[in-house]
């Protein structure tokens, strides 16, 4: 095996592309469980943790840039108040030596459905930061997973960032696992509220093959929410919204859960989101 | 491969070190240094918790070439020549000990905690704690070592 | 000659350089060991020259095996040995109770994981990649996947004899008895796992005499060296084990793991081979808690008083009968629990399947009744509008009560008292949501599943039973070499038993007794190992009972000399000594008389000599039970322990959040209160995970979740605090009138928790793990 660690991104990329069946590894967490049980035995290990760029974050006024290295307890620390939701979901990540290591770009590489940081990104709207030797490209975050494990990019490109959009209301992030503490999503449900463009984003982890949006409950979120007034989120609306979402998602019976009970704690957590979202959009009005 | 970093204070240089290699292999194999645990090997247990660039890690999810250069403190680095450190003897006055085999990586998150929050509430000890299995305390006793760690911490002037 | 080296880091002995004798809360003296890394596990051992082992294990369950070729592994540079059945030279087969397990398979693949070859290489990595190399072709069978249909008398046989590896039934007074109410219910545990922390490991060196030095982990050293013995054709003297850093055991070590394919891989090869298996092979690798479907009635009057019970037990042993027989005798002599029952109708069976082998798991049978007759107390409370505590009260086994066996509990049986402390201890505040909470004291944790919404509060109470010590006349005995000597002026106790430290503190204990019995402050405790006489096994609660009377009985025969040799030297000074031996004692490095006179100092007396005794101790004897109809005296002691369990439960997404477990229990006489404690916590926590968590999930034979991943043990956010009260009713027929401790506690922890749920929810919650698809009835 090759082991390379280039110090700066463009040398990164010029190694993608002359080996573009490396596999990059920056925190560790996912690859080297693959490593240590012998799932994966790549020809060529392509280190990214040394590259500084990747582990910064910057303020660039309506978003956040965040690097694709910068590990889960940072973001949950320094961009609470910008990244709720993704913040809420980086607290629930494994444990804290996973989370001092372990970020969003490496959630997105591996694609797994069950990524906590999926579902806070597509509600929010984010854009997934992609570069190679030919340029760099932002991909939507709605087009960026495939299928279990799979996403757009091509063999020659890395993930250098994310751009997400700074909350404008209130962002949730909920997850279901049976034990409290470090467990894998057996669903999860993250929700942004905008409350500038009275618009609801949604995102499903952990019940389907890839991260799911919920358009329907977003649209119905969308026009129930009581915009002018901000009266409270009623049960009708939690139960008709969570309802949505569940339909929306495409769970399957695994070792972690049933899909009877993916689509109804789905439905339970994501009608708790949309209130506590809600209430959290009025209280940052009335600040 | 070969290998140059820090361990506990010693530069060590270590050869043909296969880079898929865990930090976690190489601590224990390559550099005589077990007191890191290999109990699950996915971090999902915290037993292996060492300090990487004074970050609490899995040193079985850190890949060997990742290390190169680094800084790196595993529970064979707290004690002093003489005296255990305070983390260390709480754990043992406080009854914490039984097998042991999640000692040294609780005792290492430990240390981390309490360099971070000197003085932190059980939920706060919990939720840095959770990362690390124990199958022998129920971590009641577990819990009553960090307390007694962080008052003697304190008494010390540590922080 | 066993070599004289040892291997890198093993330790031959452990000094206890701390004072404090029995009844204080002494620290371990393997502490500084421990929480400086450098207490050697059996995982950390190392040896010159040594190759590292791996198992090929079988991905079926159960199949045929048409053709194994080792040849494309032995291809592979840096491969030493690939080993098959047709390389084992003394017995193909080993097993604790019954000799049915082949130490490689042949002919039939019996559960998924089974081992099939092994290969000793220069580097793990590649061991690894050679026993994936190795082909076996093999022909796919139907497995047997269902203990009740095992025993149906349609299933295919699994093992010469059939599928039934042991029925115990038990007849206890008149039979079919009416009753005012009659209950019934039907319950079902699911297969728990010891997962203990440290992996499976050892290290084999073959030695110059032809023999074989071994370094591991295990939980009875003569038992291993038994049937390595016969697995390596030697006689056992030349088996020769010695016991590494254990962490952790709870029954998954008592049958052999890796003992045998390590020693022949080192006696093939020549030199020492280490293994240790990752997380999933140990997952495979050793037994487990056995599931079962416990069918249940109880007849009570109107005014709760029990009037019979019957029960219908069927544990699923697996493949393999390893402790099975005994764990099935259990559940049968506990399926009443602690309660004075008039008639007793009781048949247990545990049968083969070709699932995972079940054996030895820390309750042995006790747990998976202690379930269903928990259940069942409960369901009869709610069914006559009782409180729970009452009927229980009302039923309480007490002082001579009898066990459905006709065995009378000649000891201590305060489960009224246990119940009564548990009710009266403070219960904690509701968790509150108003301004300022954390979601990481509400069910789910940072997950953040609720703020409050639908979380209920539910108590549960439950109480146990459980024998210490290894029963129907089994000659269970311990023993211990102790010699005293006077090193550089100071009087020196060193301690030599066989019995396995997995964790629970004998180390500590045996230096207490030592400390109290000769009044030294010095012991010296030498790691345990084969060249004194067995010690039992380090399981059924049973090693401070046993081993700690054998260390106190040598000590006493030590003293004796001491004292006799006293007179010898002495007497013409003391005439009091000819005549009142019994009134002397050692302490303080002295001895005195029974006026407290110095008569001399140990070192003065002792100087160069050494004294030395090697003792048995034999708890008292048991008898097998009737086969006809379970009566007799199968136990030595017996133990009782209760919990009251809080729980939060969301009953809308099913999260569990344990916030309290408070816990009696009676220890007879904490001999190191705070080891005690650990005990206690550390069961309730076991028993915390069977309830709501723990369950290795088996589909069709497969194993699904064989990971620290999916197979989830409590994290310290889902340990709540323990309060607990130690009751010291001594038992006289005890060393020092203790009790077993670590097993009681395991046993009412897990229905306590779902008494809390059921009582949260409404619902029956019939099966453990309780799962958040039964309470969201997702299933």
């Amino acid at each position: 095996m090759e082991f390379f660690r280039p110090a700066t991104l463009i040398d990164a990329l010029a190694l993608k592309s002359t080996h573009p069946t490396a596999l990059c590894i920056n925190g560790g967490t996912d690859v080297m469980v693959e490593l240590n049980f012998d799932r994966k035995r790549p020809e060529t290990l392509l280190d990214l943790s040394a590259i500084s760029e990747l582990s910064e974050w910057s303020d660039q006024g309506d978003s956040i840039l965040l690097g694709a290295g910068v590990p889960y307890t940072r973001i949950y620390q320094e961009l609470a108040k910008e990244l709720p939701g993704l913040a809420m979901a980086s607290r629930t990540v494994g444990s804290l030596q996973i989370r001092n290591k372990g970020g969003v770009g490496g959630n997105l590489g591996s694609a797994s459905p069950a990524g906590d940081a999926h579902p806070p990104l597509l509600a929010s709207g984010a854009a997934v930061n992609v570069a190679s030797v030919n340029g760099t490209r932002a991909i939507d975050i709605n087009e960026f997973f495939l299928g279990p494990k799979k996403n757009t990019m091509n063999p020659d490109e890395i993930i250098t960032s994310v751009l997400i959009p700074k909350a404008r209301g209130g962002q949730q992030y909920s997850k279901i696992g049976t034990r409290n503490a470090m467990v894998i999503a057996v669903c999860s449900f993250g929700i942004a509220i905008d409350a500038k463009n009275k618009s609801v984003g949604t995102g499903i982890g952990s019940a389907g093959p890839t991260p799911l949006r919920a358009h329907e409950a977003e649209s119905y979120a969308a026009t129930h929410l009581d915009w002018a007034n901000g009266s409270a989120v009623t049960p009708e609306m939690m139960k008709e919204f969570g309802a949505l979402v569940a339909a929306a998602s495409r769970p399957i019976d695994d070792v972690r859960g049933t899909a009877a009970y993916r689509r109804h704690s789905l439905a339970v957590i994501s009608g708790r989101c949309l209130k506590w979202a809600w209430t959290s959009t009025q209280d940052m009005r009335s600040k | 491969m070969r290998l140059t970093c820090t361990v506990n204070g010693k530069v060590e240089t270590i050869d043909d070190v296969w880079p898929g290699e865990s930090l976690l292999y190489v601590l224990r194999e390559r550099m005589g240094l077990p007191g890191a645990k290999n109990a699950c090997e996915q971090g999902e247990c915290g037993s292996c918790s060492v300090h990487l660039d004074g970050i609490l890690v899995c040193a079985c999810l850190v890949a060997a070439g990742q290390v190169e250069g680094a800084e790196i403190k595993t529970v064979e680095g707290l004690a002093g020549a003489t005296d255990l450190h305070p983390v260390q003897q709480a754990y043992l006055d406080a009854g914490a000990v039984q097998c042991g085999f999640c000692t040294p990586g609780l005792i290492v998150a430990t240390v981390d905690l309490l360099e971070k929050n000197a003085d932190p509430s059980d939920s706060e000890i919990r939720e840095a704690l959770a990362g690390n299995l124990c199958r022998c305390t129920g971590y009641s006793k577990i819990l009553d070592a960090v307390r007694l760690a962080a008052v003697r911490l304190e008494g010390a002037g540590k922080h | 000659m066993s070599n004289s080296t040892l291997p890198t880091k093993q330790r031959d002995h452990i000094e206890a350089p701390v004072l404090g004798g029995l009844g204080e809360s002494v620290a371990r003296p393997d502490g500084t060991l421990k929480v400086t890394g450098d207490f050697a596990y059996s995982s950390d051992l190392w040896a010159d020259g040594m190759l590292w082992a791996s198992t090929l294990r079988s991905p079926h369950p159960h199949a045929r095996i048409k053709s194994i070729n080792i040849a494309p592994a032995l291809k592979i540079n840096g491969v030493s040995a690939v080993l098959t059945h047709d390389d084992v030279p003394g017995s193909k087969l080993f097993g604790l109770e019954i000799v049915d397990q082949p130490v490689l398979a042949f002919d039939t693949i019996k559960y998924h994981g089974e081992a099939i070859a092994i290969v000793a290489a220069d580097h793990p990595e590649t061991a690894k990649r050679a026993a994936q190399a190795i082909v076996v072709e093999y022909e796919i069978l139907e497995p047997v996947v269902d203990a009740d249909y095992a025993i149906s008398g349609k299933a295919p046989i699994i093992h010469v004899g059939g599928n039934i590896t042991r029925h115990v039934p038990i007849i206890f007074g008149p039979q079919n008895l009416k009753a005012d109410v009659v209950v019934k219910g039907e319950y079902e545990v699911g297969m728990q796992d010891q997962a203990p922390l440290g992996p499976e490991s050892g290290l084999a060196i073959p030695a110059d005499d032809g023999g074989i030095d071994l370094y591991l982990s295990t939980q009875w050293l003569h038992v291993d060296r038994g049937q390595l013995a016969t697995v390596l054709g030697l006689p056992p003297e030349k088996v020769r084990l010695t016991l590494a850093g254990v962490g952790g055991a709870f029954g998954a070590r008592e049958d052999m793991s890796m003992q045998a394919h390590i020693a022949l891989l080192a006696m093939r090869t020549g030199k020492p081979v280490k293994i240790v298996y990752s997380r999933e092979e140990s997952f495979f690798g050793h037994v487990h808690r056995h599931p079962g479907k416990l069918r249940y009635e109880h007849g009570v009057t109107k005014e709760g008083k029990l009037v019979y019970v019957k029960a219908n037990i069927v544990l699923d042993g697996g493949a393999y009968a390893s402790s099975s027989p005994a764990v099935c005798a259990n559940a049968a002599c506990f399926a009443v629990g602690p309660y004075e029952v008039e008639s007793a109708t009781i048949d247990a069976y545990v049968a083969y399947t070709n699932n995972p082998p079940c054996g030895a798991m820390r309750g042995f049978g006790a747990v998976q009744t202690g379930f269903a007759y928990e259940s069942q107390m409960d369901k009869i409370a709610e069914t006559l509008g009782m409180d729970p505590i009452e009927l229980r009260l009302k039923n309480a086994m007490v002082r001579n009560s009898l066990m459905p066996t006709g065995q009378p509990v000649d000891s201590a049986a305060p489960v009224a008292e246990i119940l009564e402390k548990l009710r009266d201890m403070p219960l904690p505040p509701l968790t509150t949501t108003t301004d300022g909470f954390d979601v990481i004291e509400l069910p789910g944790g940072a997950s953040n599943v609720t703020h409050g919404e639908g979380v209920r509060r539910g108590i549960g109470y439950a109480v146990g039973i459980k024998n210490i010590g290894f029963s129907e006349g089994f000659d269970d005995y311990s023993t211990a070499k102790v010699r005293l000597q006077i090193i550089n002026g100071e009087p020196v106790v060193e301690v030599h038993t066989a019995a396995a430290e997995v964790g629970q503190g004998l180390v500590t204990l045996k230096g207490q007794i030592a400390r109290t019995e000769l009044g030294v402050q010095r012991v010296v405790i030498r790691v345990s190992d084969t060249q004194v006489g067995s010690a039992g096994s380090t399981s059924a609660s049973r090693q401070s009972y046993v081993t700690g009377g054998a260390v106190m009985t040598a000590c006493r025969a030590v003293r004796d000399e001491v004292l006799l040799y006293a007179m010898e030297k002495l007497g013409h000074l003391h005439p009091h000594l000819l005549h009142f031996r019994a009134n002397y004692k050692m302490i303080n490095g002295e001895i005195r008389d029974g006026e407290d006179h110095l008569v001399s100092s140990l070192a003065d007396l002792v100087k160069d000599r050494v004294f030395e005794c090697t003792r048995e101790y034999r708890h008292r004897p048991t008898t097998p039970i009737d086969p006809i109809t379970g009566q007799g005296l199968p136990h030595a002691q017996f133990a009782f322990a209760g919990h009251r369990a809080v729980v939060d439960v969301d009953i809308e997404t099913g999260m569990v959040k344990v916030i309290e477990m408070a816990t009696v229990q009676d220890v007879g006489k904490a001999l190191n209160p705070q080891a005690v404690e650990g005990q206690i916590e550390g069961g309730t926590a076991q028993g915390l995970g069977l309830a709501i968590l723990e369950e290795i999930l088996v589909v069709n034979g497969k194993v699904k979740n064989p990971s620290f991943t999916d197979y989830l043990i409590p994290t310290v956010l889902d340990m709540p605090p323990v309060r607990s009260i130690i009751l010291e009713y001594a038992d006289e027929h005890a060393p020092y009138g203790l009790r077993g401790v670590g097993e009681a506690p395991t046993i009412s922890s897990t229905p306590a928790v779902v008494a809390a749920i059921r009582q949260a929810t409404g619902l029956a919650l019939t099966r453990v793990p309780v799962r958040p698809e039964h309470i969201t009835s997702t299933i």
